[in-house]
């Protein structure tokens, strides 16, 4: 003879089951959109965060010229997986603005000597200053910004091969 | 080399538990009274497997002590700078890491288990290793398949990627592993029950064998959660000793559901009752331990403490959790039915106070799982919502409270049958103990109703906890008993210390600059100076606060608002002066402006908390009294085991002296005679 009611607790365990199962198949949005979209770069003035390259400041942008800005730091693992697709798409013909978060020249210096060097410039950002002012709120990210320094496009994690012709186009578009 | 000797030895322990699941489950086939010769095959798998998995973990911890950077896991998780005592703790900082502990603590039980155990029918000590070896198989499946730590960089990396700092810190290197040996521990009540319930034998005997894993799992989990709860309250700076996070929750559970069995499977012991609930706890206890672990692993709850997140790995997680909760639920179901019912007694007996305190608990249990879950139910319909301590604590204490009253009564009462009546005088007492607080409590100021119910229960369950040593000669009270009256008394302790932090606990948030000062509870703070300094891998600013009470000597105290790199991150490091009836606890905030004389002024954050340091004495209690009373079962044991021998070997002689001739072990048995009997 079996009793029905030692058949609560795995009735709770299937429905928990169900539930968590059901949850972990969802798509976590775990990626914060930046409020900066479609405006200006605020104004700012990095110091260099390497010897062989320039620092980078908000007259940097407004040369007429598309650009991507990256911020990145020497400390981030994705950051030495889209090295590749960086050097790439500076072989493409865009121009990459670095901006380095919470880092030390020398690891910077390190970093950059290993993984290759697709920046212009590289400016410092030791406080994540400038990072909390484009609403980014991790590292890698990538913005692209038109000649007159508007924000237009906000690329949230690593560049893989597959976002590499996108960006390429949107720096295409913002040129003409 | 190291890391393949590693990972070849976590292969070949997977492949023995494998074998000692086959072997346990093959030697149940045989007819009952004989011996299956498959049964030979199980122990030694499970000693030998626990070798291999202490020596994958060794091989780890190795790799990380001379930060090999070729191992990946090492590369992400460790840095040549750091300290070395961190690059150990490290091994476990991470998921792989603790994952590979959590193997290997499973593995050395079910190996002592093998090795020591030779109490229980050989039957079920076949199904209980097997269960045993099934649990582990899928566990060194899930390390090997999608968290293998093994695994190697295709190019060393330079320099590690350190540690998530607020994980650097002495309270974590041990808090995880005492947590897991606590879960872990559950595993083996888990198996026991298992194969008590397959083999049909929940007996009293079976309840002896359980009770020292159960005992032992239960004081590593209190001193986890007790460590767990003091780190988070220093190293989180928020001045909290307990935040309901999943990631508390996830260890609070397993206790809730180890205490509970803990007190059921001593009722089974003495009196041959509560078979069913025995069985039960022990299925559920090891299902906390494992949803803890999904719950903490898998990512589908956020939490403060932040741990790597994967949704595979989550899904695998949730595979095994189907898997052993599912199928031990649906044998439960089952076979429970087949199990004859314990002995019966009244309400109003030991057993009836153990039997109500058991559903308290579970009860507890139920509303932290809700609690805990509840966020990934209404998460499913798109809503985000945080459950805390408005939720936890009323619905918490509904429970709680009839606890503590029958805690306080419970071992007063006789086992089987007593009368209330009986213990009429000590009732009195103990009621008027607890009305005399509250009155004293009212008396002095407003304070909330749930620490004032806290103070006078508190009161009436510390005498309560020393009533059971009335009238008896101290020397000869029974070790256990000691444990007892000690883990009651802890948590009178414990609860004193919550109760007064919650009624009695000063807050001053306050902007400073250098020379001012500020009052609180009987303090006097003045911020000396704000300095910057910096440690090996961190830069910090630090306040020098001179806190002085009654006009007595300044005691200089110096938090820390800190910033690391690699990976960058700040934390606070909160500041801590002991006394013996409080803490003082000093955090630094910000930059606030500066003020008329143009001085920078810092935002302070002191609290004053009276007896807050009692919650973690309690907490020590608790386990030094489970300690104790594994001491004295092992103990009784020992005395029980040795004169089982003595009785045996005269025996043995006399019968060779009936027969008139000197057998082997005569000088031997004439020898061991002279040893004393057993008191008990």
């Amino acid at each position: 003879m079996i009793r029905p009611v030692y058949f609560i607790p795995l009735a709770f365990f299937v429905f928990f089951a169900g539930l968590a199962g059901f949850m972990l198949t969802q798509e976590k949005d775990q990626f914060v959109e930046s409020h900066m979209i479609g405006q200006t770069l605020p104004d700012f003035a990095l110091r260099p965060a390497t010897d062989n390259r320039p620092g980078v400041s908000i007259e940097d942008f407004r040369d007429g010229q598309p650009k991507l800005l990256n911020v990145w730091a020497s400390w981030c693992l994705p950051c030495i997986a889209e090295a590749p697709h960086l050097e790439t798409l500076k072989q493409s013909g865009a121009e990459i603005v670095g901006v380095a978060i919470r880092d030390r020249p020398a690891d910077v210096a390190n970093f950059l000597s290993r993984h290759g060097n697709p920046y212009s410039r590289i400016g410092a950002d030791d406080l994540s200053a400038l990072q909390l002012e484009l609403g980014s709120s991790g590292v890698p990210e990538t913005f692209v910004i038109d000649g007159d320094g508007t924000i237009l496009h906000q690329h949230i994690g690593d560049i893989r091969a597959e976002h590499v012709p996108i960006l390429l186009e949107m720096l295409k578009e913002a040129r003409s | 080399m190291i890391a393949e000797i590693g990972h070849a030895a976590l292969w070949l322990a997977a492949a023995l538990a494998a074998l000692q699941m086959v072997a346990g489950a093959l030697a149940l086939r045989a007819p009952e009274g004989t011996t299956s010769p498959y049964a030979l095959y199980a122990r030694p798998a499970a000693v030998v497997q626990a070798l291999l998995a202490v020596l994958a973990f060794a091989m780890l911890l190795y790799a990380f002590a001379i930060t090999d950077l070729s191992v990946k896991l090492v590369a992400t998780n460790s840095h040549s700078l750091k300290p070395f005592l961190y690059k150990l703790t490290g091994t476990w900082g991470n998921h792989e890491g603790s994952m590979l502990l959590w193997v290997a603590v499973l593995a050395l039980s079910g190996g002592l288990l093998a090795f020591a155990e030779r109490r229980l029918p050989e039957r079920t000590m076949s199904a209980t290793l097997s269960v045993q070896g099934f649990v582990a198989i899928g566990f060194y499946f899930f390390l090997l398949v999608s968290s293998n730590p093994f695994e190697r960089l295709p190019v060393p990396a330079l320099e590690g990627v350190g540690l998530n700092p607020l994980l650097q810190d002495i309270g974590l290197a041990v808090h995880p592993p005492t947590l897991y040996i606590g879960y872990v521990g559950l595993s083996v009540a888990f198996s026991l029950a298992m194969g008590a319930l397959i083999t049909r034998q929940v007996t009293p005997a079976f309840a002896k064998v359980m009770r020292p894993w159960v005992l032992g799992a239960w004081v590593f989990l209190t001193l986890g959660i007790t460590a767990g709860s003091y780190w988070a309250y220093y190293e989180l700076g928020w001045g909290g000793w307990w935040f309901w996070d999943p990631v508390e929750n996830a260890s609070l559970m397993p206790w809730l559901a180890a205490t509970a069995l803990l007190h059921s499977v001593s009722v089974l012991a003495a009196r041959d009752a509560l078979r069913t609930w025995t069985i039960m706890l022990g299925v559920v206890a090891f299902s906390m331990s494992m949803l803890g672990t999904f719950l903490v692993r898998s990512g589908v709850l956020t939490s403060v403490h932040a741990f790597a997140v994967d949704p595979e790995r989550g899904t695998l997680l949730l595979a095994l959790l189907g898997l052993y909760i599912g199928g031990s639920l649906t044998i439960f179901a089952m076979r429970a039915s087949s199990i004859s019912e314990g002995k019966r007694f009244k309400a109003s007996s030991r057993e009836g106070a153990l039997v109500f305190n058991n559903v308290m608990l579970s009860a507890i249990l139920a509303i932290v799982l809700l609690g805990t879950l509840y966020p990934l139910l209404t998460e499913a319909f798109d809503v985000r919502v945080s459950v805390g301590p408005p939720y936890f604590n009323p619905a918490g204490a509904i429970f709680a409270i009839p606890m503590f009253i029958i805690m306080a009564v419970g071992p007063l009462l006789r086992w089987k049958d007593d009368k209330v009546s009986r213990i009429q005088p000590e009732l009195m007492v103990l009621a008027s103990v607890a009305l005399l607080i509250v009155a004293l409590v009212v008396f002095l100021g407003d304070y909330p109703l749930l620490p004032i119910l806290g103070l006078a229960l508190s009161g009436a369950l510390a005498l309560a906890a020393l009533m059971p040593l009335r009238g008896r000669r101290l020397t000869r009270v029974p070790t256990a008993t000691w444990g007892m009256v000690l883990a009651h008394f802890g948590v009178a302790v414990s609860l004193f210390g919550m109760a007064s932090e919650a009624a009695f606990t000063e807050e001053r948030l306050a902007a400073v600059s250098p020379g001012g000062s500020e009052e609180i509870g009987g303090w006097t703070i003045a911020l000396e100076g704000v300095d910057p300094v910096s440690g090996p891998n961190w830069t910090a600013i630090e306040a020098r606060i001179a806190a002085s009470r009654g006009g007595g000597e300044p005691v200089i105290l110096n938090p820390q608002a800190r910033n690391f790199w690699a990976p960058s991150q700040a934390t606070s490091e909160s500041a801590l002066l002991t006394r013996w009836d409080g803490q003082l606890y000093a955090v630094i905030g910000d930059a606030a402006g500066v003020d008329a004389q143009g001085q920078q002024r810092w935002q302070l954050r002191i609290w004053w908390k009276p007896f807050v340091t009692f919650i973690w004495y309690g907490g020590l209690l608790i386990a030094l009294g489970g300690i104790l009373s594994i001491a004295g079962r092992v103990q009784v044991d020992l005395k029980r085991r040795r004169a089982t021998q003595i009785g045996d070997e005269r025996r043995a002689d006399e019968a060779a002296i009936a027969a008139g001739a000197r057998g082997p072990q005569g000088a031997q048995g004439t020898q061991g005679g002279i040893a004393p009997e057993p008191a008990e």
